[in-house]
C-alpha cells in the first residue's frame, strides 16, 4: 500500500472529525481491552507465560539462521518448497510466478499483514489474477478499496450500517438485493458469497503466525476458519511469512498460543489454530497437492543485533493498539501505512524509512500502556524514543523545534533558573484566566489550543513549589 | 549469491558471527531434540475425571454442546440430537476405523456417507485425535481416516471424542503426536478447534458460523 505516514498530521485532523470512526473507536475499550484484562486475570500463570514468550522469541532471534535452515530442511524433505525473498519485490515476483505456474485465475487469501506490507493484491491484479480476501473484516475493506485499520480487526473502524451499504452495493449483482440490518444476516451473506469463491479458487495464500523449526509446520490462528478453507480446498497452498516468525519447537508454540489469543481478543483460545506441514500425503483424501513457503526479510535482518531488535519479538496480537489512547482517538488509517498503533510507530520507520514515518514515534504520550500489555514485553515507548533520538541526530526535525529543544535543555539543566522561570510563567498565566479553569486560546500556542484547551494553573504554585511545601499527595 | 545465501548472510552479519557452530549450535540442537516446556497452567493439573469435566465445561463455554454417553449409545445420541435440533438425518462421516466401532446400523433413519465433505453436506461426523481440558479444544489430525474438509465445510460438526483422548494441556498433545507420527513428523494438517467458527469483525460483536461450522456437538464416550 502507498504510505501516507508523511501526512500524519492531516490524517489525524480528518480522523478526529469522522463521526463514524469515532463511534466505532468508542467500542474498543469495552471490547478488546476489557476482555483481555479478564482473560489475564483468569490465568494465574499469565505473567510467567509472558516472560517465557519473550525468552522464546529472544532465543529464536539469536539463532535465527539456524532455525530457518532447520525449518527449510523439514519442508523440503516432505516435498514442499521454500523460497527466500530478501525484498518485498522479490516476494511479489515469487508469488506471482507460483500463481501463474498453477494456472491461477482466482486466489483465496487469508488475511496476512505481511501480504499488505508487500502490496501483494495489487501485484496479483496486475497479472490478471483476482485475489479474494476471505477474512470477513478484510473482505469488507477489500470491497471498499480501503487498507486495514487494525492488525487483527481490519474493519474495526466501520459501523454495521456502513457494512450493510457496502454489501448492498457489491452483492446486488449476485442476487442479494436486500439491505440487511442484522449482524448475523450480514455474516451469513458473506459466508454464502465467499463459500463459492473458496470452491473456485486455484491457489490459497495465507500468512503464518509462527513457523516451527522442529517439524517444518506453519501455524495459522483464526476465529472464522477462513485460513483453513484457504489452505485445504485449492490445489496449491502458498504461505507468506517473515523471517522472525520461526520458533524452535511445539512446546514453544504452546507458550506463545497461550498469550496470543488472550492478549488479542481476550479469548482462552482462538477458534482455529492450524498446523500445516508440507503438501497432502499420498493417502490423504483432501488438502493441497503443492505447498510453498515464501520467507521474507524486507529490512528485518538489519534490525537484528541492534538496540531495536526487540521489535522483532512482536506476535501481532494488537493489544498495544487496543490499549493506546492515541490509537483510540485517531484509529488505524491515520498512521498511514500497514501497521498502526504503537507497534506501527516502531515498525514503520524501519520498513519505509524515518523520513516517511518520523511523525509516528512522536505521536505518543509515553503513557506506557502498550508495554504493560505486550505479551512478549516489547519496550515500545523505549523503541519510540530511539526513533526520536535518531530523528534528532539526523536533523530531520524543523529548525524551530531543534532550537526550542536546545533552549529547553539549557533551562532544564539549571534547576534554579528552571524554577524561577516556571514560577514566573505560572503567575503570568494565572493572570489570564484562572477563573475559567482553562484557556481556549493562547498567544504562540495556537497549534495546541486549536483542538483542545490548556488547563489553567491552579492556586498553590508549580508542582516543585507544592512539593517543597510538603503537599505530597 | 543466491537469495537464500544473501538472507542468511545478512542475518549472520547482524548477529556478528558466521554460521552457528560450537556450543551455541549444540545448545540449539539439544533444544530441538529435547524441547523445553514453558509454564504449564495448573488449571488442568487434575485427575483424569477432573480433566474430562473441565474439558466439558470449557467446551460449553465455547458455544459447543456436550453429551456424555457409553459406547453403545453413540449412534442413538447423534440421531436424537440431530432430530431435536431439526437438522437433517444425513451426514458425511469420517472413514475411520475408530468410528466403525459403533453400531450405526441401529439408527435406520440416519443416512451416512463415508469420505470427504462436499459443499452440499449439512452435517459432518468425525472422531478426534485428542482434546485439551485447559481450554475445551479439540485436536484433529488429518489422514485417510479424517479428511480436513469434514472439520470445515458443513454447518454442523458432530465430534465423537473418547474420554481417554482428553488430556490436560498442549504439552501432552505434542507428546502424543510424536508417539503417533514420530519425532519431528506431523500429519499434513492438525486443526485445533475451540468451539464453532466465529467472527467479531462487525462492531466487535461475536457472531457464530463465519466460514466453518455454525454449531458443534461433542459426544464424549465413556471407555
Amino acid at each position: 500500500m502507498r504510505s501516507t505516514a508523511h501526512a500524519f498530521r492531516g490524517n489525524v485532523t480528518g480522523a478526529l472529525s469522522d463521526a463514524n470512526l469515532q463511534d466505532s473507536l468508542s467500542k474498543l475499550k469495552k471490547g478488546f481491552s476489557e476482555r483481555r484484562r479478564q482473560a489475564a486475570e483468569r490465568l494465574p500463570e499469565f505473567e510467567a507465560l509472558r516472560d517465557a514468550a519473550r525468552d522464546i522469541k529472544n532465543h529464536s532471534l539469536a539463532n535465527l539462521d539456524f532455525y530457518l535452515e532447520t525449518f527449510e530442511a523439514k519442508v523440503v524433505a516432505l516435498g514442499g518448497h521454500v523460497h527466500w525473498a530478501p525484498t518485498a519485490e522479490d516476494a511479489r515476483r515469487i508469488i506471482g510466478e507460483l500463481c501463474r505456474e498453477a494456472g491461477a485465475r482466482t486466489v483465496a487469501k487469508s488475511k496476512s499483514m505481511v501480504a499488505e506490507e508487500i502490496a501483494l493484491n495489487d501485484h496479483l491484479e496486475a497479472l490478471g489474477i483476482a485475489p479474494i480476501e476471505t477474512d470477513l473484516g478484510e473482505y469488507i475493506i477489500q470491497l471498499r478499496g480501503e487498507p486495514p485499520s487494525h492488525i487483527i480487526a481490519p474493519a474495526v473502524h466501520l459501523t454495521k450500517d456502513q457494512v450493510a451499504d457496502t454489501f448492498l452495493a457489491h452483492h446486488g449483482k449476485l442476487g442479494y438485493d436486500k439491505r440487511l440490518t442484522e449482524r448475523n444476516d450480514l455474516v451469513a451473506e458473506a459466508r454464502a458469497v465467499l463459500r463459492q469463491k473458496f470452491i473456485d479458487a486455484d491457489v490459497g495464500i495465507t500468512g503464518a503466525n509462527f513457523l516451527i523449526a522442529e517439524t517444518g509446520s506453519s501455524i495459522l490462528v483464526t476465529n472464522e476458519g477462513n485460513a483453513d478453507l484457504s489452505n485445504t480446498l485449492p490445489r496449491t497452498h502458498i504461505v507468506l511469512a517473515s523471517i522472525e516468525k520461526v520458533i524452535p519447537t511445539l512446546e514453544d508454540l504452546g507458550v506463545l498460543l497461550r498469550v496470543l489469543a488472550r492478549s488479542a481478543t481476550g479469548q482462552e483460545s482462538s477458534a482455529y489454530t492450524t498446523l500445516n506441514t508440507g503438501p497432502r500425503r499420498a493417502d490423504d483424501l483432501d488438502g493441497p497437492e503443492a505447498y510453498h513457503v515464501v520467507i521474507l526479510d524486507n529490512g528485518r535482518s538489519q534490525v537484528l543485533g541492534t538496540e531495536m531488535q526487540e521489535m522483532l519479538r512482536c506476535i501481532r496480537c494488537g493489544a498495544c493498539m487496543n490499549h493506546c489512547p492515541v490509537y483510540g482517538a485517531i484509529g488505524g488509517h491515520a498512521y498511514g501505512w500497514v501497521y498502526p498503533g504503537p507497534i506501527g510507530a516502531v515498525l514503520n520507520p524501519q520498513l519505509i524509512g524515518l523520513e516517511e514515518a518520523g511523525d509516528l514515534p512522536n505521536a505518543s504520550t509515553f503513557c506506557g500502556r502498550c508495554e504493560s500489555v505486550c505479551p512478549v514485553r516489547i519496550p515500545l515507548p523505549g523503541l519510540m524514543r530511539h526513533w526520536r533520538e535518531r530523528e534528532f541526530e539526523r536533523h530531520l526535525k524543523p529548525s524551530a523545534m531543534r532550537q526550542g529543544l536546545a533552549l529547553w535543555r539549557f533551562v532544564a539543566e539549571r534547576p534554579r533558573l528552571y524554577r524561577a522561570l516556571t514560577g514566573l510563567a505560572n503567575r503570568v498565566l494565572a493572570l489570564f484566566g484562572r477563573a475559567e479553569g482553562a484557556y481556549s486560546a493562547l498567544p504562540l500556542a495556537g497549534g495546541w489550543t486549536a483542538a483542545r484547551d490548556l488547563p489553567a494553573p491552579q492556586p498553590g504554585g508549580t508542582f516543585h513549589a507544592q512539593w517543597a511545601r510538603g503537599r505530597r499527595r | 549469491m543466491s537469495a537464500r545465501g544473501q538472507m542468511l548472510d545478512a542475518i549472520r552479519r547482524s548477529l556478528k558471527r558466521g554460521p552457528l557452530t560450537g556450543p551455541a549450535r549444540d545448545a540449539a540442537e539439544a533444544r530441538l531434540a529435547a524441547p523445553v516446556r514453558g509454564p504449564v497452567p495448573k488449571r488442568a493439573d487434575l485427575d483424569h475425571a477432573g480433566q474430562v469435566a473441565l474439558f466439558c465445561q470449557w467446551a460449553e463455554t465455547n458455544n459447543a454442546s456436550v453429551a456424555r454417553v457409553g459406547a453403545g449409545e453413540v449412534p442413538a445420541e447423534i440421531a436424537g440430537w440431530l432430530k431435536r435440533n431439526n437438522l437433517p438425518a444425513r451426514a458425511a462421516m469420517a472413514p475411520s476405523a475408530e468410528l466403525d466401532r459403533y453400531d450405526w446400523a441401529s439408527q435406520k433413519l440416519l443416512e451416512l456417507r463415508r469420505g470427504i465433505a462436499v459443499p452440499d453436506d449439512q452435517v459432518a461426523i468425525t472422531g478426534a485425535f485428542a482434546a485439551i481440558a485447559e481450554t475445551g479444544t479439540l485436536v484433529m489430525a488429518s489422514g485417510p481416516g479424517h479428511p480436513v474438509t469434514l472439520n470445515l465445510l458443513p454447518e454442523t460438526h458432530v465430534v465423537v471424542l473418547r474420554e481417554q483422548d482428553i488430556v490436560g494441556g498442549y504439552e501432552t498433545v505434542w507428546e502424543r503426536l510424536r508417539a503417533a507420527y514420530g519425532r519431528g513428523a506431523m500429519p499434513r494438517t492438525v486443526n485445533t478447534i475451540t468451539g464453532p467458527s466465529r467472527t467479531g469483525d462487525i462492531e466487535q460483536t461475536i457472531e457464530l458460523g463465519a466460514h466453518g461450522p455454525r454449531r458443534m456437538h461433542i459426544v464424549v464416550v465413556r471407555p
